[in-house]
């Protein structure tokens, strides 16, 4: 059973790297690509319809933590207090930029929320980013649990470190780029015009500073914690998932080449889906590793909730997720194609 | 408090109290949508579709504050507490997986559809997606006041050798009969809520005289539904809610009604304030024998009062407890009497002439949300010392590793962008309802 739900939370997360993911990297670069209101409202309208479905992935993924690995909910979510608060008023800002910009034509209101916009959702990226790489690197787990971690102490990642060090940064900075090529990408399959050029031109920077930063953060990694190389080697299935990821980052390339949009979209998300499924994958069976003393470690075996339970759980979850491919199935059929405001397409 | 118990209660308090007076309109005005949308394809009237997509612009800023101030509702949980989570995730945790995974998506997606889709889809489908939209936003309520009513009234667990709540019954938990009480007493009052704010804009618009189609249809929808929730909502599923308080929660029960010595005939409190020191009610109106005729169906029934309990198992803050009761049962009581006023008026065509009526109906959309709120305040204050009823106290469950300093960071964070996000909301939707329904967006 601890496998299984590791699974499918690694799976859930993965998947809302992937969707949510491209929100913010519509918002990162929004400013950028969208100049005029006109093709800023282009821009919305493509996410318009799904970023709030795709941040379902993030509060589905928390709450079948919850019930699965009710002690690694606890200790990481009270642990990591600060960040996940100023988590929480990002995505405040973040969904309600979105919203509030349409309601109203004053142009200083719609720059404003635009600037809400691309801000919080750089943040966000550079946040959960790092939030990863403290899941790697490991936190000062003690015996009665894990205290209040400071945002930032001397930004090492020794015994004292904070939730910000170099290392973590790092990661941030990683996914935050890796999000604005994912962003664009997306954009470019759903927009025309000059929003699909300028987000195609601005993506190829963006995807070689994403491998650049990939190969710095994974030579970090074998710095700080070995044992993810060691854990990947002798699981060969986790071979699969760096298979996704170089598949991607050779499809990030190739296809914009060739003028083929959804392609290079799809090679965007199958980079980001394998980089986080070969991290979480590398990390297990670890929730949270203690820095302090391994055996105080969260672990999927010793924090899975009772199994009677979670046989239930995994009935109604098999379920949902059929549901939600029905959703998404119908979701995405029915605004396929290129979107325009101007159109009727946005509300 | 340097543990911070207290900055960790007002924080939680502050921000759901927030939270709900978002989807306390939402999950109501849902239902509403679909009305207006099925009206226009039996009428063939556009005037159906135009009032929809006024309410769908004022559905989708409610919706979004709701999403992103409901976020930090579940994150608190793991964040503020903690040890509430360690000890009832295991089975708390089931109803809230289970509303992100059969709620959230069906709401959010096909929120998107009804927002951005209508020109693709037509009619039909659109209202079919309404629909769904609607029934996503009922979901989540369920699954949300499942959690809740373990928290008032625990079945279906068992407490393991490794001191937490273990799973023992899913049907048990998920048809907890204390859930089933509070659901449908919920629905009514969102009900309420949004009758009374659909009614209220309608009649400011008949006041100023302008988009007097629409504001009609606001009217008769919004008095039909108002009248039939607001019933509703006190009989038969308030009384069934207060049944369960009455069954599983006695000396919760005193203390709501103020009632300090016991007996049979007990009386009900109209008005009075209750002097716990010196346990009694002050300048208090009753009527003999009705407290007993609620609790148990007779006159002569017995009803413990708190002198019956000792002391340290009273509700913590009993004054704010009893005046939260009587402010929702007695705004409750004047629903009834305003929306049957109206109702009179619109079944003989006189609605919308009836100035000094319209203003009532105008002015009166507070007074839900403070119902709603009041009756939320009930029940959680009436929980206390509980967080779980008779399993978990309060002052055991939250996050004692987080600095306090950290919490109070916080909530003065939460108190400051609410109150931002607040004024601007206001001015958003104000902004819609001078539009009207007619001008373009």
């Amino acid at each position: 059973m601890d496998s299984i739900w590791f699974t499918i939370i690694a799976g859930m997360l993965a998947g809302y790297a992937v969707l949510d993911g491209f929100d913010f990297g519509v918002g990162i670069i929004y400013r950028i690509v969208a100049r005029t209101d006109a093709e800023r409202r282009d821009a919305l309208a493509a996410i318009g319809p799904v970023w709030d479905g795709n941040e379902v992935w993030l509060i589905a993924a928390g709450g079948v933590l919850f019930v699965a690995f009710p002690k690694v909910y606890a200790t990481a979510f009270s642990g990591f207090y600060m960040a996940l608060n100023i988590v929480l008023w990002l995505l405040i800002l973040r969904g309600l930029a979105i919203e509030f910009r349409l309601h109203q034509e004053n142009p200083l209101w719609r720059e404003f929320w635009d600037t809400v916009f691309s801000l919080a959702s750089a943040s966000l990226a550079i946040v959960f980013g790092a939030t990863m790489g403290n899941l790697i690197r490991g936190v000062p787990l003690k015996e009665r649990g894990l205290s209040g971690m400071a945002l930032f102490t001397n930004f090492l990642p020794g015994r004292d470190a904070g939730i910000l060090d170099w290392y973590t940064c790092l990661v941030g900075l990683l996914t935050l780029v890796a999000l604005a090529g994912h962003g664009a990408f997306y954009l470019a399959w759903r927009t025309e015009g000059a929003v699909r050029d300028r987000s195609l031109a601005l993506a190829r920077p963006a995807w070689m500073a994403t491998i650049l930063l990939w190969a710095a953060a994974t030579a970090a990694t074998a710095w700080i914690q070995p044992s993810v190389f060691s854990n990947i080697a002798s699981r060969p299935w986790c071979l699969g998932f760096v298979g996704l990821s170089i598949a991607g980052a050779w499809g990030v390339f190739a296809f914009p080449k060739r003028g083929r949009d959804l392609a290079a979209f799809l090679s965007s998300s199958a980079f980001l889906f394998g980089a986080v499924a070969t991290a979480l994958a590398g990390n297990y069976p670890f929730w949270l590793r203690s820095t302090l003393d391994p055996g105080l470690s969260l672990t999927a075996s010793n924090s899975i909730s009772e199994t009677q339970g979670m046989k239930i759980a995994l009935v109604w979850w098999s379920i949902g997720m059929v549901l939600v491919c029905g959703y998404y199935t119908y979701l995405f059929r029915s605004m396929r194609g290129k979107v325009s405001a101007n159109s009727g397409d946005g509300y | 408090m340097s543990d911070g118990l207290v900055w960790h209660r007002i924080q939680f308090a502050f921000t759901i109290t927030y939270h709900y007076l978002f989807p306390q309109l939402t999950m109501g005005l849902a239902l509403f949508l679909v009305i207006f949308k099925a009206m226009a394809i039996r009428k063939g009237d556009e005037s159906y579709n135009e009032t929809a997509r006024f309410w769908g612009r004022i559905f989708a800023l409610n919706f979004a504050m709701g999403v992103v101030t409901g976020i930090p509702m579940e994150f608190q949980f793991g964040t503020n507490w903690s040890r509430f989570s360690k000890y009832s995730g295991e089975v708390v945790g089931q109803a809230l997986a289970m509303e992100g995974v059969f709620a959230f998506f069906l709401e959010s997606t096909f929120l998107g559809l009804f927002l951005f889709g209508e020109r693709r889809l037509g009619p039909i489908r659109h209202l079919a997606v309404t629909i769904a939209l609607a029934a996503g936003s009922w979901l989540s309520g369920y699954f949300i006041i499942v959690s809740n009513a373990f928290m008032q009234h625990p079945v279906g667990y068992r407490l393991g050798e490794d001191g937490v709540l273990h799973l023992e019954s899913f049907t048990a938990f998920m048809l907890n009969p204390w859930a089933l009480w509070q659901f449908a007493h919920n629905m009514m009052a969102s009900l309420v809520t949004s009758s009374f704010v659909v009614t209220a804009v309608g009649a400011y618009w008949a006041l100023l005289g302008k988009h007097l189609r629409h504001a009609k249809m606001c009217m008769t929808s919004g008095v039909i539904v108002g009248l039939l929730s607001s019933i509703l909502v006190a009989f038969p599923t308030g009384d069934g809610a207060g049944k369960m308080v009455t069954r599983h929660q006695p000396v919760t029960l005193a203390a709501m009604e103020g009632l300090f010595e016991g007996g049979p005939y007990a009386e009900l409190a109209i008005i009075g304030q209750p002097d716990v020191a010196g346990r009694r009610l002050q300048n208090p109106i009753v009527v003999p024998g009705i407290l007993s005729f609620l609790a148990y169906g007779s006159f002569g029934s017995t009803v413990h009062g708190l002198n019956d309990f000792p002391r340290e198992e009273w509700p913590h803050n009993i004054e704010l407890l009893y005046y939260s009761y009587h402010i929702m049962a007695g705004l409750g009581t004047i629903f009834i009497l305003v929306m049957g006023v109206a109702a009179v008026f619109l079944a003989r065509g006189r609605l919308l002439a009836a100035r000094p009526l319209l203003w009532i109906l105008l002015l009166a959309f507070p007074f839900p949300y403070i119902a709603t709120t009041a009756g939320w305040w009930t029940a959680e204050l009436g929980r206390q010392p509980w967080v779980i009823h008779g399993l978990m106290r309060t002052d055991q469950s939250h996050s004692d590793l987080v600095n306090t300093g950290d919490v109070v960071f916080t909530l003065l964070g939460f108190a400051g962008m609410y109150l931002l996000l607040s004024m601007l909301f206001v001015v958003q939707v104000l902004r819609q309802i001078d539009r009207g329904p007619v001008a373009a967006h």
